[in-house]
């Protein structure tokens, strides 16, 4: 018989890389977060290139990369993050279609800018769905990151003749300013809120994943209380001691401190690529 | 049916807020499950958007597009005005076991010297009255639940433990909760509820819905391991009584 799907092995995992793909919905009412790819700018361009469903599962793969090896031909596209990558020991680079043979190493290097890379393959990781997901979400899926010596299924493509080969992109690695709207308890915040809110610069935590950003520097804090209402991925919240936290893709779906700020859905991905140290900014739209 | 002042702000521009007057009730519960269920059946297109009702607050989120504000408000309020009485979902009662044995309740005794009351009365009054779900987050199947006797308030234990065994029973403040799945937290845990309302596997992977009613009832530990194993092995059947909307 033939066989179905082939396997692409993780030789070895890298600090913290996951399947996702746009995401768990329908049941944040039951308190489980979106989840799916942090990045959504890189990754629509990736699966745009291999022509696959908007919604087909990638690596997602932060910091440190892993070393894997293809058991069947396929087709991939890198982005995101960058890294030193190889295919065989030869030096290869992100957004452009490449075709990979049975056999076939890719390996990860030093990270050269940007926090989280992304690997999409012809036709999408076809690992279990969950709730209607591929996302990784430690507290639903069986697994919450991919260990060393494991394996993920993919469907074998001997031919493909893309429409394009590459892409040239208008990196966002490089920005530093997020634009935001007001969030629904925007009013709260007095002159000077909005003016340390406004016209410093911010660095990001050590305190940061996929759930949530916090940032190094605080403003002055509030003893506003509210109930507990609906919290969406891109939501600053301020703490009664004036620290900012961003929630993010597997952040919590409810929160009781103060929504002040909402980024943009551009403004999510712009931040999935900083990490610890690195500064950025806001900007009201 | 009477209608609240309600107040309709833009949260980004995928997601629309609805909020009702601050206050922690029934009655405002319900207005917000009666205009959710109307949304879901005569307003929305089913499968497009999502809808998080929290205590005073309803939140609609629509997927993969973006709102037009100032008209979908104008709509929303038309909707509002025009909300009949339909049937809501049929809401139940659940009656989930606690064991409140040493093993598990870790903060039992402290809590009862804080509050001055035996650990028997600590139980007899958390047992007493069924709690109004009035919300679901924080993690996959938390529910928020309302209704705590004052005679229980208590702060929140000073130092938050790393780990928390799922199925723990709380206390914090007003309110009391069951963590769902391990993790770290800061509540005075009092008792361990070992049937698990979440479960990922299922078409619909969380027993309780918003605007259902919980109470607690105390078991020993020889019936906390059973039920244990019987949730395990899927042949657990879950106490619920159907309650009018």
């Amino acid at each position: 018989m033939k066989k179905l799907k082939s396997m692409l092995k993780v030789l070895k995992s890298g600090f913290f890389t996951t399947i996702q793909d746009t995401g768990r919905f329908g049941f944040r009412d039951k308190g489980v977060p979106i989840s799916g790819i942090m990045d959504t700018e890189t990754v629509y361009k990736l699966n745009m290139l291999l022509e696959n469903e908007s919604d087909a599962a990638v690596l997602e793969i932060t910091m440190t990369g892993p070393t894997l090896e293809f058991e069947e031909a396929t087709y991939i596209a890198l982005g995101g993050a960058e890294l030193s990558i190889t295919l065989n020991n030869e030096p290869i680079s992100n957004y452009k279609v490449l075709k990979v043979n049975a056999g076939d190493i890719l390996s990860y290097g030093r990270l050269k800018k940007g926090f989280r890379a992304y690997l999409a393959i012809k036709k999408g990781f076809q690992s279990s769905l969950v709730l209607g997901s591929r996302s990784y979400y430690g507290n639903i899926t069986p697994k919450a990151l991919l260990k060393d010596k494991s394996e993920v299924p993919f469907i074998k493509t001997a031919l493909f003749d893309p429409k394009i080969t590459g892409l040239k992109v208008d990196s966002i690695l490089d920005e530093e300013l997020l634009h935001v709207a007001k969030g629904p308890e925007f009013e709260l915040l007095d002159d000077k809120q909005l003016e340390m809110l406004f016209s410093q610069e911010f660095t990001i935590a050590n305190e940061n994943n996929r759930m949530a950003y916090q940032l190094n520097e605080t403003i002055t804090g509030h003893t506003f209380s509210m109930l507990t209402s609906a919290t969406l991925p891109g939501t600053i919240q301020l703490t009664p001691a004036g620290k900012l936290i961003i929630l993010m893709k597997d952040g919590q779906t409810t929160g009781g401190y103060p929504r002040i700020l909402q980024l943009t859905d551009k403004g999510i991905s712009i931040l999935a690529q900083k990490k610890a140290g690195d500064t950025l900014s806001f900007k009201l739209m | 049916m009477k209608n609240f002042p309600i107040s309709i702000r833009p949260f980004g521009v995928h997601a629309v807020l609805i909020e009702w007057p601050q206050e922690v009730n029934d009655r405002i519960l319900n207005d917000i499950l009666f205009f959710s269920a109307h949304l879901k059946k005569e307003c929305l297109h089913e499968g497009l958007w999502e809808l998080i009702p929290a205590y005073n607050s309803l939140t609609l989120v629509l997927r993969n597009d973006v709102i037009q504000f100032d008209t979908f408000k104008i709509q929303l309020e038309q909707w509002y005005s025009e909300k009949k009485a339909i049937t809501l979902e049929q809401k139940y009662l659940w009656r989930l076991p606690v064991c409140y044995g040493s093993e598990f309740a870790l903060d039992l005794i402290e809590v009862s010297e804080k509050l001055q009351k035996t650990p028997a009365e600590i139980i007899e009054l958390h047992t007493e009255n069924p709690y109004t779900v009035y919300g679901i987050g924080f993690l996959p199947g938390f529910m928020y639940l309302g209704g705590l006797p004052s005679l229980l308030e208590i702060p929140r234990r000073s130092s938050p433990r790393p780990k928390v065994l799922k199925g723990s029973v709380g206390l914090a403040g007003k309110q009391t909760g069951v963590y769902p799945q391990e993790s770290p937290g800061g509540w005075n845990i009092i008792g361990n509820c070992s049937v698990p309302i979440f479960n990922p596997k299922n078409e619909n992977p969380c027993l309780v819905k918003v605007g259902d009613k919980v109470q607690f009832y105390s078991i020993s530990k020889a019936e906390y391991d059973l039920h244990k194993i019987e949730s395990e092995v899927g042949i657990y059947q879950f106490e619920k009584i159907k309650i009018d909307a």
